[in-house]
């Protein structure tokens, strides 16, 4: 059985765990110090050493993506964090920005420092005003003694400055370019790319944009050495590295954010959240937010390839897999924020899925026709089965509807609200049939 | 801004407040959306004179600032009551009984969603995923988050905001 670590979560729980006081007693920015005496190419190659993929969801190699940087003769380079968490089913970083804000603002300032920039914003989403209040009563502690400003530390003549930014209540400005034109105080539309950020981003200028939880790992990695941090992951040898919080919510008994070593099984995470709640049986699993198709427990893991590192789980159940970007692409689905929704046996899964139709239906920027149009679409039929009045066509053509929203768009919106309901209407095909012979819900619309 | 409406003339402290939301930004536009949050939060909502104030001084066009504000759930785009509750309604809220918590709330305000109690005290509006998923169902009030509830729990809280409750 997996154990749960502390290194993320090392201070939460105690006593005013959020004030520079207590971080310096526990942790004494030991990171940062460190990266001040280093080359940045330096803490870059060791960035890339600790194998972080990017814990908002995409699982893009952290220090792959700082590589990218490349100092730009007139323009400033910029560092944006992206704390609009806000993916159904994630509730991961607010507990960092909440019990330890230092160790997110001590990753700020390596991240700054290696990807030569002096100035970062972290993107937190307005409706998270503990968040923003902790984050700002410590950058104001920091500037207080000096360690953020001209010379951080009285270490070196490198300015570092970090501010706060909020958003306005829009799940799409969680979208790197989105909240980039979001920062900027316009609308948030997703951009096309390229141009990447790293060369066109904030303000026009070079411009990295990671998750809370992957910059709050870099003082970690790099007070570890970025080699080991790696190694204390169980899928360290295909290059998903170190430890990250795994969430767990949904129909299970007690929800839960628990830091691991990367590579927990499903079952495993269920079981640490007290088991199905009432005791009942697993139906399937959203593994990391609602842009991740869902899982059933029937489902088996395929990698019949002998010369894959893989193949040692061909044939066990998708349930019984380390959970990584990797492991989690060949199941079919994503790893995404690894927050688990569990669904338990009895739930309408139509239900469910009008239910997540509708969010998206909502959270649609409607810059591209495909998203905007088809969000809705599938929206009403979802609708109008479950409450008795589809028909076969009608579910046929949700197929025909996210296969035109997929790779049709500027951002990956679309596919994330597509791909999920394609997985529903596929692995539930009979439950919706039966909604719609029946002309009505057979399990009377229940969702507890 | 319509010709009868009176400017909008922010108080001492906003003025103070919207100097040090500008020197964080290397540019007027991006101060946008924080300035248009403290004038809300002064005004209640982003009324027409609210828009001609910020676009005069961050020096963007009227359409600028009003593709933002209605871009954006948070702005109000019509007067709300004193308090705000929001009630999480997606999937992780509602498999622990969001859905249900929101309709106990509309039938205690006597209101629908999107509407505010006769008396200008609470407007209920249901939200999309509040990032509390772990301890659903919950519900935020004003800036406050309320995790793990009950029906029990929400009449104590809508008492508070002194709502009459049916």
């Amino acid at each position: 059985m997996i154990e749960p670590v502390k290194h993320l979560s090392k201070n939460y729980g105690l006593d005013r765990s959020w004030t520079l006081e207590v971080y310096e007693k526990t942790r004494g920015h030991q990171g940062i110090r460190k990266a001040l005496a280093m080359e940045p190419a330096k803490i870059v190659d060791e960035m890339k050493a600790a194998n972080i993929r990017g814990r908002g969801g995409a699982g893009f190699p952290m220090g792959l993506k700082w590589s990218f940087m490349r100092p730009h003769p007139t323009k400033p380079a910029y560092l944006v964090v992206n704390a609009d968490e806000g993916e159904p089913g994630t509730h991961k970083d607010r507990t960092i920005m909440e019990q330890d804000p230092h160790l997110l603002l001590e990753g700020c300032m390596i991240g700054m420092y290696a990807i030569g920039a002096h100035a970062c914003y972290i993107y937190v989403r307005d409706e998270l005003h503990l968040s923003k209040k902790r984050l700002w009563d410590a950058i104001h502690e920091l500037r207080a003694k000096g360690y953020l400003g001209k010379k951080p530390f009285g270490l070196k003549d490198w300015e570092l400055q970090i501010y706060v930014h909020t958003g306005a209540g829009a799940y799409i400005c969680g979208e790197e370019t989105s909240l980039l034109n979001s920062l900027e105080g316009r609308r948030g539309e997703p951009r096309l790319k390229p141009p990447f950020p790293a060369q066109v981003g904030a303000f026009g200028c070079p411009t990295t944009v990671n998750n809370v939880e992957s910059i709050a790992a870099a003082p970690i990695a790099l007070t570890m050495g970025g080699a080991d941090f790696s190694k204390m992951s169980l899928l360290h040898e295909i290059g998903d590295g170190g430890c990250r919080l795994y969430g767990v919510n949904g129909h299970v008994e007690k929800g839960l954010v628990v830091e691991l070593p990367c590579g927990p099984t499903i079952n495993e995470l269920i079981a640490m959240a007290g088991g199905v709640s009432k005791g009942r049986k697993v139906k399937g699993v959203i593994p990391g937010g609602s842009s991740t198709p869902v899982l059933l427990p029937t489902e088996k893991f395929h990698m019949p390839d002998e010369k894959s590192p893989l193949h040692k789980y061909h044939g066990m159940s998708v349930f019984d897999v380390p959970m990584g970007v990797d492991t989690m692409r060949i199941a079919g689905t994503m790893l995404g924020t690894c927050c688990l929704t569990v669904i338990a046996e009895g739930t309408c899964m139509v239900r469910v899925a009008q239910n997540l139709a509708r969010f998206y239906k909502h959270e649609s920027c409607g810059q591209c026709t495909p998203c905007r149009e088809g969000t809705g679409w599938i929206d009403r039929i979802f609708e109008k089965i479950e409450s008795g009045h589809g028909d076969l066509g009608e579910l046929n053509e949700v197929s025909d509807i996210a296969s035109s929203i997929i790779g049709n768009t500027i951002c990956a919106f679309g596919d994330g609200a597509a791909g999920p309901m394609l997985g529903f209407v596929r692995k539930f095909r009979n439950e919706f049939e039966q909604h719609i012979k029946e002309k009505r819900c057979p399990s009377k619309g229940s969702i507890l | 801004m319509p010709s009868n409406a009176r400017p909008f003339e922010p108080t001492p402290e906003l003025v103070r407040e919207i100097e040090d939301i500008q020197s964080r930004y290397p540019n007027k536009m991006a101060a946008c959306i924080p300035v248009l949050h403290a004038c809300q939060g002064q005004h209640g909502w982003c009324a027409p004179e609210v828009i001609d104030f910020v676009s005069r001084l961050l020096d963007l066009p009227t359409a600028h600032v009003t593709g933002v504000v209605t871009f954006y759930t948070l702005f109000n785009q019509k007067p709300v009551g004193k308090h705000q509750v929001w009630v999480c309604r997606t999937l992780p809220c509602a498999l622990r009984g969001g859905e249900d918590l929101l309709h106990h709330c509309e039938k205690r305000l006597g209101i629908h969603q999107g509407e505010t109690t006769p008396d200008g005290q609470v407007t209920l509006r249901s939200a999309e995923c509040l990032a509390s998923c772990g301890t659903a169902p919950m519900m935020q009030v004003d800036k406050d988050y309320h995790e793990d509830l009950t029906k029990e729990r929400i009449d104590e809280i809508l008492s508070s905001l002194g709502a009459k409750l049916k």
